[in-house]
């Protein structure tokens, strides 16, 4: 039987094949059905091709057939005695980069492809970009067309090369390779004899195998309540369910939860499936819950543990993608915004930048988004929204705004945290009803109830070393296996605790004290914190080793060793350029000086994988 | 990458098929959440089966909190009408029936002879049905691999006053966040099983035990073979002339106007045998099927367009 559902976002250039691996795929698992067959033989000899052309198998609409292009996602299926395959299939014109954000949104893995004729082109980063903002959780590079290069190997090498020099730049967690030629059929369902100087698995094998279960959240317990269930019967006169759907976390009967924004506490009484109760509830079943006390509870309202709750703000940044042909992003006008099971009023108070693509370049001039254009934003809704980042929670993290004038969605947007800048009034319902007092818990319970315990990695080194890189896969990598982790990223943290600090020697001092202090509070409250910091003076760092000490806090300092010539041809920021025309000082390595550590407890390995695995070797 | 995580115990997992389940049940209660007056076809015929099966879990242990709507050909297979009124009966459901023959009676819809084929005819009721009833939302069971206008579909599928679907111009549908929003007039198509394929109906409708009006397992029946098709030979369908009926096992993969409606060659007469011959079958059930479907490579674009389901 079986076990599980993928769903595959496809994107690739015109004219790469992407049709034609899909046609192959659907051919091959023998999920072309013959009157399809037939039918696309006719009208492709009607056009006077010699082959039957299986991009008409996915050009479903009058116009596409007509003009031979894609302007939609289409769905496809197929399976496996292993899998049920998902495939939505987006156009790869520029124009069409929302429906690539639309594919991406609900997707597994994301099938890239490029000709081995061309190489990674502008719309191969512009994909892989995307995916990476859109957090697909695994990345699939198929260089197709080898034969039409003689399959030859250092073709894919160099391929292979350039695209993950790129992807470096990116948050890609998970990224794979294959040579195919789709349509001879090499390496796509089949292994390839045309080339067996690759020990990888086809194409198809690597779908079939790729691990998703761990790709959920099973941390954070989030339940936003779609609907109450209140039957009235004679029979179930007191029922009164909560009926929704699972986004995060693990919920078991007899869990003490509370429900936001009413901060109420309950027990899980009983959790009903259509099949009866059962003991637990995770991602992403569909379930009702009881609870023991009477509450007050509606659609919108979110139900999680006491002890992890998420955001609850009515301020927070975010990416968002612009959808709408017609408008233009404003600051001025009121949108309707979709979160979870909640519908609010918002505005978008300013757009911090617009993003470049190809470039990755931020325009911070930049006065509005068009259709297709990507940026960050501040927004500010009428009541609060109880959200996690979107890198944390997909579902929690997600939203749509609605154009209140023309009931269309207009943009798709991503969280990235909590914003609010001095002065605006963050208007937290946690900050109304909390009083602060001693702790009565000492680190032994504390860290013995979450079942956890706290650490600090520090991770020093130049910029474009690769810390961010790494710190997010040791972060991801935690996370899903059960324990508190969180990422203390220093150019994220200077968009706000440390926004009013700038790059003399002072003000770096004064981050890397900030910096430490949270990553301490943070370990004590029993959460591993992933240092991502330059941090470039031995003496402060010292400083924060210390503290940690005094504290009785595991702290390791990880030295990412990357040179500087690598950094500064990766340069994913730009700085090193900027810094070498002149346009900034005091950089790192170029204008300033940076004391690498004398002993620390771990130098990292230049490969990724290496690193992180070392990384997770401190912690034992 | 290797994996580094731990791995997690398989309790923790859904199988595709509770997993397609738990993504439509999810859907079908935003739908109730959202909207005022939703109503689900049902046309007796599996898909619909499926989705109601699917609404009376999602609102479990209260009833279905809206009515069924049937569209009534008046070309129907009596087995179909009979189990529809006992799956209306033993659920307590609300029935209404937008009915073809009634508005050919009052004239409304012409028709050329009695026997042609009603599907197109189906339009014009179904949006009368939705427009007396009021409804703002309704559920139909159309599914993304049956044809491949039905595979650019959303989910949420605006329809305007006139009940036209727009395919050039549809809503971005991302992540589980769905866009209902619609003015006094207009309505959402919700398609709750969008994601199942043929095979994944068969495998849960078999694994839930769901009953299923006979003529889906093989039995015996009067046929004649017109242009591909088994038909069956009935008040719908007189014998062509010249042509004699043959006793064959058949049973039916798609319930449609009876005159337009094919059965296939078959000896599955149980969920087990007919999941064994879905799997090995390689023509799609509406091109086995369904003689409307054949017309033009776009029948089911502009038809979907008119407002069809």
């Amino acid at each position: 039987m079986r076990s599980e559902l993928l769903r595959i976002a496809t994107a690739g250039s015109v004219d790469d094949g992407k049709s034609t691996l899909i046609g192959r795929l659907l051919h091959d698992t023998k999920s072309i059905f013959e009157d399809q067959l037939e039918s696309i033989e006719i009208t492709s000899q009607k056009r006077g091709a010699e082959q039957a052309d299986l991009a008409l198998l996915t050009d479903g609409l009058r116009a596409e057939r007509e003009q031979g292009i894609t302007i939609d996602v289409a769905h496809r299926y197929f399976a496996t005695p292993k899998r049920k395959f998902v495939i939505a299939d987006t156009p790869g014109h520029i124009q069409y980069t929302r429906n690539m954000v639309t594919g991406a949104s609900t997707a597994n893995l994301a099938l890239l492809l490029v000709d081995a004729r061309k190489g990674v082109l502008e719309q191969t980063r512009r994909h892989a970009l995307l995916s990476s903002l859109l957090r697909v959780p695994h990345l699939v590079l198929c260089v197709n067309k080898m034969d039409l290069v003689d399959y030859d190997e250092a073709i894919y090498d160099e391929i292979r090369e350039e695209f993950k020099s790129f992807a470096a730049k990116l948050e890609i967690t998970d990224l794979g390779f294959v040579p195919i030629s789709a349509l001879e059929g090499d390496n796509v369902v089949n292994r390839s004899l045309n080339m067996p100087w690759f020990d990888g698995q086809p194409l198809l094998g690597h779908l079939e195998d790729v691990h998703i279960a761990s790709d959920r959240n099973l941390v954070d317990n989030r339940f936003p309540v779609q609907y109450v269930i209140r039957p009235q019967t004679e029979e179930h006169r007191d029922y009164r369910g909560f009926a929704g759907s699972v986004v995060g976390g693990i919920f078991k009967q007899g869990d003490e939860v509370m429900v936001l924004p009413s901060r109420r506490t309950s027990k899980i009484a009983q959790i009903d499936t259509p099949d009866g109760a059962v003991a637990q509830a995770f991602p992403p079943m569909a379930v009702t819950m009881l609870l023991e006390d009477e509450l007050d509870v509606s659609r919108g309202d979110m139900i999680c543990r006491p002890t992890n709750q998420p955001s609850a703000n009515r301020r927070f940044e975010g990416m968002i993608c612009w959808f709408d042909e017609t408008t233009t992003l404003r600051t001025d006008a009121p949108y309707q915004l979709k979160h979870t099971s909640r519908w609010v009023a918002a505005e978008v108070e300013d757009l911090r930048y617009k993003l470049d693509v190809d470039t990755l370049h931020r325009d911070l001039d930049a006065e509005t988004l068009a259709v297709n254009d990507i940026g960050r934003v501040a927004i500010h809704t009428t009541s609060p929204l109880f959200f996690d980042e979107y890198r944390l929670n997909r579902n929690t993290g997600s939203f749509i705004l609605v154009d209140p004038a023309t009931d269309l969605t207009v943009a798709a947007g991503m969280i990235i945290g909590a914003g609010g800048e001095a002065g605006t009034g963050t208007h937290s319902i946690v900050a109304e009803n909390i009083t602060f007092h001693p702790s009565k818990l000492s680190r032994e319970e504390r860290w013995g109830t979450l079942d956890t315990g706290g650490a600090t990695i520090w991770m020093t080194g130049l910029s474009g070393s690769g810390k961010s890189t790494i710190a997010t896969a040791v972060e991801h990598s935690l996370v899903s296996s059960g324990r508190f982790a969180y990422m203390l990223d220093g150019d994220n943290l200077r968009h706000g605790l440390n926004a009013d600090l700038g790059f003399s020697e002072e003000d770096r001092a004064e981050n890397v004290r900030r910096v430490g202090e949270v990553a301490r509070i943070l370990a004590e409250a029993g959460t591993v914190s992933i240092v991502s910091l330059v941090s470039p003076y031995a003496a402060e760092r010292d400083k924060v080793r210390a503290a940690h000490e005094e504290a009785g806090i595991p702290f390791f300092e990880v030295f990412v060793d990357t040179p500087l010539e690598e950094c500064e041809r990766r340069d994913p920021k730009g700085l090193y350029a900027k810094a070498r025309a002149g346009e900034i000082t005091n950089l790192t390595g170029v204008g300033a000086p940076y004391e690498a550590p004398a002993s620390p407890q771990l130098v990292t390995d230049p490969d990724l994988e290496t690193a992180v695995r070392q990384v997770l070797g401190l912690l034992g | 990458m290797e994996e580094v995580t731990k791995a997690r115990p398989a309790a923790v997992e859904l199988t595709d098929l509770d997993t397609l389940e738990a993504e439509s049940i999810h859907i079908i209660r935003e739908v109730v959440a959202e909207f005022e007056n939703p109503v689900m076809l049902f046309s007796g015929g599996k898909d619909s089966v499926l989705m109601l099966h699917l609404a009376r879990k999602a609102f479990a242990p209260a009833p279905v909190p809206f009515p069924i709507m049937h569209v009534d050909t008046g070309h129907n297979f009596p087995e179909v009408i009979e189990f529809r009124d006992r799956v209306v009966s033993e659920h307590g459901l609300r029935l209404e029936v937008a009915s073809v023959q009634e508005r050919i009676d009052s004239g409304r819809i012409k028709v050329g002879h009695e026997l042609e084929s009603r599907n197109r005819h189906q339009t014009v009721a179904l949006l009368e049905g939705i427009q007396e009833g009021g409804y703002d939302a309704v559920f139909g069971g159309g599914r993304r691999d049956e044809e491949k206008a039905r595979a650019k579909e959303r989910v949420f599928s605006f329809r305007d006053k006139f009940g036209q679907w727009d395919p050039k111009n549809q809503r971005p549908e991302l992540w589980n966040l769905y866009n209902g929003r619609h003015r006094k007039g207009e309505h959402i198509r919700v398609f709750p099983i969008s994601d199942w394929t043929e095979l994944d109906v068969w495998r849960y409708l078999a694994q839930e035990q769901v009953d299923l009006p006979p003529i889906y397992f093989a039995h015996e029946r009067e046929v004649v073979e017109v242009e591909g098709l088994l038909m069956a030979v009935n008040e719908f369908f007189p014998l062509p002339e010249g042509r004699s009926p043959e006793r064959r096992m058949v049973r039916y993969r798609t319930v449609g106007d009876a005159t337009a409606t094919g059965a296939v060659a078959s000896q599955a007469t149980d969920y087990g045998l007919v999941i064994e011959e879905t799997a090995a079958t390689r023509i799609t059930e509406r091109g086995a099927t369904r003689g409307d479907d054949r017309f033009s490579e776009a029948a089911m674009e502009d038809r979907k367009k008119e407002g069809y389901f």
